[in-house]
Parts: structure tokens; sequence; C-alpha cells
């Protein structure tokens, strides 16, 4: 399954990482409570020393002074789009745009074609991404075919290593059957990644059913459509004991209901995009699809909730739900797009930039959030800056400005909300698998 | 003035308002003549993108584009060009290469005049573009109510029917809004859409009520599928309770100018001896309506005036 030659992304470059100081960096690993500058040694996939590096080494050195390292960002919901939808993104261009935003880790999701939904595709998927530092871990559906109706092999995916089950991109509509889901795959350990919505509610919808929907004249996607099936599952994963992560929560309800769940003790996580913690629906009025997203872009009250609620907690962690689309679906009548938006290249600098140069949110807590979290709630191993831990970081600068610029996206697909904003700070070099890239300037 | 393109009546101001509907006075005469025809359009193409049925709008718009003597192509389409295996986009951009000056588009996707406003070279004017607007439609309206009652400043309309998947609507309230109208919505509140009032209207849901209070209603047409969809329990209780009828009328004690937009439902959002009775106004308002496209057309031409 090895790819060959691996390219960095447009603007990178591969180190020699057998042998590798980063010197001077500030180090931060809120897990192991350390944010101290020094150096890090890393040798053959290891960090082997954290402090000053021995004098005359003679492997490669990375000069961090201004640079932050920290563990290995994760992302736990990207949509790859491979197999059958190799036009908007690979696993390939989907790992170097997920590099170039500094993620070592990424969870794709199974609405693909066929979907993923038997081990030889998480196989196959997984093994897309060999010869690239950024781990792709499939999630497999929750039903065959993500139709709804029978559960995925769960025991036997696991095998393969597969962490997490998800209809992604619809829901799943019955309540039997998500039922089923979370006692099954509870029994196993594995956590059901929900897109909650109600489809009786949001049939036809394009955008936040609000004042602006209504003066656009677009079809409303309410509240409500999510906040009925956010409940029910809630509700249903109290019920069964299963453990339910409820993806891209939207609205200020939604992360009050799960708050509530939380002191309930029910087993209940969440995540938010940074598009959902940026940007509102009063967009929609350019009618450009490139901010059509399911589920929709909200108002600012539930920006508000969501920033609160992923401060404290409430919200786990950040997640891209990096939906790549072809420039010409996506250049059409708003009615005819299709939903999603590009994330992984923009992620850190957007919550870095409104929310932490802002002090809405903790520099620890975007780590906590980016890295920390997410491999919780997928049960993998953490990404620690400890001696004796295999080497997976992430480089980042916080000073370095930016603009975003559609044309020079590493995906494939340029359906970015953020073209042309500028932002502060950027992901400098990722560590993981024996393999380090950094952007040319270091 | 000139106009760059007309995709709705949002924002607009009461001066353009005023150029238009003054322009399409002028206009209103032409159509009177004898050879009701001037060349003020000569050399300039046109091309009528329908992509959702109609006759009323369609011919209005070819009508004035020959009373101007415009030349003029025409494109009928129902549903999406996606399904047919082109892009809109591409679609227009073809006839761009054949060099039109203008587009006019009705299509059943809110927001696609603005969109192709933003990514093509021609003059785009919006002939109702899905649940959003219809700009010319408000402005003939408009016009008619002017005609009538001498005025829109402080005229008490309101809107009847199914305001929520109405670019009539939509159109009516800006444009009347900038005009200095009072606007009041009156329909099922499951065809009321969502914070309507943030678009500066109030909310009546007793149509005896509303109709006391005004001086013009406009009624909207009610599709028929809105039964299917569940919004409303029947046709005939629409009729009950929404339904424009004389025995409604008769219990006013003021005279109410009576606007329909069209196609008409006789017998569900209003009664024919309403429709036809003495107060409506609604064939002038297509009688206004070439003369409302002629005036926009030729503000988008930016021709010089024709009439001293």
């Amino acid at each position: 399954m090895s790819s060959g030659k691996v390219s960095p992304p447009k603007g990178w470059r591969s180190v020699e990482a057998s042998s590798l100081v980063i010197k001077g960096a500030r180090l931060v690993d809120p897990a192991n409570g350390l944010d101290h500058t020094t150096d890090i040694t890393v040798e053959n996939g290891l960090i082997t020393s954290i402090g000053e590096a021995p004098a005359g080494f003679k492997g490669e050195i990375i000069a961090g002074s201004g640079w932050v390292v920290t563990p290995g960002f994760f992302d736990l919901h990207v949509h790859l789009r491979e197999p059958g939808y190799e036009h908007k993104e690979t696993v390939q261009t989907g790992c170097l745009a997920a590099a170039a935003g500094g993620f070592t880790g990424i969870a794709c999701m199974p609405n693909t074609n066929p979907a993923i939904d038997n081990p030889g595709l998480v196989d196959f998927v997984r093994g897309q991404a060999d010869g690239y530092p950024v781990e792709v871990h499939p999630i497999a559906a929750t039903t065959k075919g993500r139709k709804g109706e029978t559960l995925t092999e769960m025991s036997e995916l696991m095998s393969v290593g597969v962490r997490a089950f998800s209809d992604d991109g619809s829901p799943v509509a019955s309540a039997d059957v998500m039922r089923r889901a979370l006692e099954y795959a509870g029994m196993l350990g594995a956590v059901v990644i929900e897109h909650c919505e109600e489809p009786s509610l949001t049939a036809g919808g394009i955008m936040h059913e609000g004042a602006d929907s209504t003066r656009l004249g677009l079809v409303g996607w309410p509240s409500i459509g999510e906040e009925i099936a956010l409940q029910r599952n809630i509700f249903l994963a109290q019920f069964t004991g299963g453990r339910l992560h409820a993806a891209h929560v939207s609205t200020a309800h939604g992360v009050e209901m799960i708050r509530e769940a939380k002191k309930r003790g029910i087993d209940v996580t969440a995540e938010a995009t940074p598009h959902h913690l940026s940007l509102d629906c009063s967009l929609l009025s350019s009618y450009s699809a490139d901010f059509k997203v399911n589920p929709p872009l909200r108002e600012n009250k539930d920006i508000e909730a969501l920033i609160k609620g992923l401060a404290d907690g409430t919200i786990d962690c950040i997640a891209t739900d990096h939906a790549p689309h072809q420039e010409d679906e996506k250049e059409v009548e708003l009615a005819a797009a299709p939903f999603g938006m590009l994330g992984l290249e923009t992620a850190f600098a957007v919550v870095y930039t409104h929310l932490v140069k802002q002090h809405r949110l903790s520099f620890d807590r975007l780590v906590d959030a980016f890295a920390i979290q997410p491999r919780k709630i997928m049960r993998l191993p953490q990404a620690e800056i400890v001696v004796g831990s295999p080497a997976n970081l992430t480089i980042l600068s916080l000073t370095e400005s930016w603009t975003v610029d559609r044309e020079s996206m590493n995906s494939k697909s340029k359906n970015t909300p953020f073209h042309g904003w500028e932002l502060t700070g950027c992901a400098m070099g990722v560590v993981n698998q024996g393999i380090c890239w950094v952007r040319e300037k270091i | 003035m000139r106009l760059n393109h007309l995709l709705g009546l949002e924002g607009i101001s009461r001066e353009v308002v005023t150029e238009i509907l003054d322009l399409a006075e002028s206009f209103l005469e032409v159509l009177e003549r004898p050879i009701p025809k001037v060349p003020s359009l000569r050399g300039v193409t046109v091309a009528n993108l329908f992509y959702e049925n109609s006759t009323r709008t369609r011919f209005s718009f070819e009508l004035a584009e020959k009373r101007l003597s415009a030349d003029t192509i025409n494109f009928s389409q129902s549903g999406t060009s996606v399904a047919k295996g082109e892009t809109l986009l591409d679609t227009v951009r073809n006839l761009e290469a054949m060099k039109i000056d203008a587009v006019v588009i009705r299509h059943s996707a809110s927001g696609t005049p603005h969109f192709l406003a933003e990514r093509i070279e021609s003059a785009v004017i919006n002939a109702g573009d899905g649940q959003h607007e219809h700009p010319t439609q408000g402005l003939l309206d408009m016009m008619t109510l002017r005609r009538k009652l001498g005025r829109l400043e402080g005229l008490k309309v309101v809107i009847l029917g199914d305001v929520g998947h109405s670019r009539v609507a939509r159109s009516n309230i800006h444009g009347l809004r900038a005009m200095g109208a009072e606007v009041v919505v009156c329909a099922p509140a499951t065809l009321m859409p969502r914070e309507v009032e943030s678009l500066g209207v109030q909310v009546v849901y007793n149509l005896d009520e509303a109709l006391k209070w005004c001086d013009v209603v406009n009624v909207l047409r009610l599709q028929i599928e809105r039964q299917k969809t569940g919004e409303i329990p029947s046709l005939r209780e629409y009729n009950r309770v929404f339904g424009l009828t004389r025995a409604r009328l008769e219990t006013l004690d003021h005279e109410i100018v009576v606007m329909h937009p069209g196609p008409m439902n006789r017998g569900v959002e209003i009664d024919s001896d309403v429709a036809d009775g003495p107060f409506s106004v609604i064939l002038n308002q297509v009688t206004h309506g070439v003369a409302i496209r002629m005036a926009v057309l030729y503000l988008i031409s930016g021709r010089e005036r024709f009439v001293e």
C-alpha cells in the first residue's frame, strides 16, 4: 500500500527526522502541565530529551525560536471523499491539507461511495495515508450503506482499528436504530458520532431559519431541527448507557442541553466547528454557496453560546467538518449547491485569531480542544510531550499574519468561507510517524 | 439615472422608485399611441431566461422589449439546468458569447439573479427568484396604487395570503416601506415566515380586522400544493378564513382597492365577484406591468432619453 515518494504541502519541505532537534521553542502540553521554552530532541520517532540539546548534536536542527510546539492536532470530523468522490478530495490531498493546518491525525467520515462499512474499505483508506505524517482513522458507518436500517459489523470493524461509528452526512432517522447503535457500540466501548438532524423539520432547508431566511426567501433549516434530534439522542444515550458524540453543535440551546446532560452524568461529548464559532447566517446575503453548510451558520447568540461552551468544556473539542466540493459543484444557484466547507487549513488560525487573541479562549484550552480531547473521545493514545513518547507534534506560529486564498489550498477543492480573511497564526510544521514537514521559511 | 441591475427592491430609495414610476408613466402614454413603439433600445439584445413557468411576466417583458425595439431571445425550461447537464452559469456565458446586453431571469431558486450578476458582464433583471423577490411586480403594484389613489406615502396596505413563499410579498413590502406606506401581513400562521416583523411590517391574523384598517388589500396566489404539504387544512377552510369574499367587503364602511398579482385561484384566495368587481384593479396591474418593465429596461440599457 506504499504510495511511493510523498511530497509535502505547497511551500513546505521535508526534514530528516531520524535525529532532530527543535531548538528554543515554547513547548506547551497542558495535559502534562508543560509550558516552557527549551529544546526538544526527537530520535527514531521518539522524544528522547526535553531540555537543552546535547552539545555536538549531529542531526537536523530546526531553529524553533518564536514557535510553539504542542501535541499533534487531531481532527475527528473530516470528509476525505475517497472512495467515490476523488474529484473533490483524496486521502492524500486531504492529508496535505491536514498537515498544512497542523493536524497529525484525522478521523474521516464514511459518507463515501461506497460507504465505509466494511474492513476492506477501512484498510484501503488508512493505507492511502502511508508515508504521510498524518494518521488517518476511518470512522465506519453506523448502519450498512448508511441507510439507517441495519447496524454494521461493529466488532469486526473495531478489530481493524475502527474507534467510532457515524452515518454523518445524514442522521440516523429512526430512534429505534439509534437506540440499538448506542447499545451495541456502547457494549464494545466505541462512540457513536451523530449528525443531529430531524429530517421532517429540515426538508429543503438551505439556511438557518430566522429574520435572514425570511428576508432572503431561502427555505429555513430551523434550530429546532437540530435540537430535537440532539435531545432525542441524549435521552437514548442516557437510557442505553451508550457513548454519544454530537457532531458540529451549532445552536445555543443545543449547548445548554449538552451542559445539562453532562451534569446528569450522561456519556455525551460534543464538537464545534471553526465556522460555527466565527460566522453567522447573515453571510448568506451573498447567496454564495461557500456559506452553505449543514447544520447551517446560525445567529450571533448561537456563536456566543458555542464560544462559552467551548471555553468551559461543555463543547469538548474543535472539529472542522472539512467538506470539500469541486468549484463547479458550488458555482450554481444556491438551492442546487451541496452543503459543506473546507476547514483543515484555516481551523487553527480562525480559532486563534477570533477566540484566543480576543481573550475568549485560553491558549491551553485551544491545545486541549485541538489535540487532547479528540483523541480522548476516539480512545486513541494521547500525543504527549514527554520523554519516551512517540514524537507527535505540531509546530505553530502565533504571530505570522496571512491572508486566506482559495487558490492556494492544498485541498483539491477551494470552497473555503474564509477567502480573503486576514488571520494570525499558522502551522509551521508537523512531526509524526517518523516524518517531519516544515514550512520552507523555517 | 442608470441602473446596473434590478435584483430586488430591498434597500431601494424613494428617489429611485419615484424615477422609475415617473418614467413608466411616460411609457404608458407610448402604449396608448396608434403605433405603440419607440426606437429607444434599437440594437440592444435582451435574453429572457425563464427557468420556471410564467405566462404573464414572460409576455410582459417580451412586449416591453419589443415596444422599445430591442432584439429578444427567449429560453424556457423548467427545473434546474443541472439536471440537463449544463450549469446555469455555462448557459448564460454561452449566451454572452453571442453578445447580449441584458438578461431577464425567472428562476425557482432564490438568489439566482444575484448569483448571476456577480459573475457575468450583462445587466441582470430579476423576473422573480424563488420565494425572494419579484421587483418589477412590486414596482407595477406601486404604480397602480399611485395612479389609483394619488400617493403611496401613508397608505395602509394589507398583503394577504402565502407571505412565506411569496416573492411578490417581499418586493411589495420593501417597495412600499421605502415609499412611506404602512404594511400589514395577514396569513395563516403556517404560511407566515419567521420573524417577518423584521421586514418592517405588522402581523394580523384576523382578516376582518386587517380589512377594517386598510386602504388596499393585495391578495397573493395560494399554491394549491400547500394543502399537500400540510400547511393548510383544505382550500375550503382557507377560503373561509382568509379568502377575500364579497361578504367580507360588504361589512366595511369604506372602499378598499383590491389587487392580485395573478394567476388567480378563483374561489380560493379571492372570489370572482371581488376579482371582477368595482374595487378591483387587477387588469390595470397587468397593463402597468408593461410600462414598468419598459422603464426598467430603459434605465438599465443606459440610453439617451427618447422623449423630450
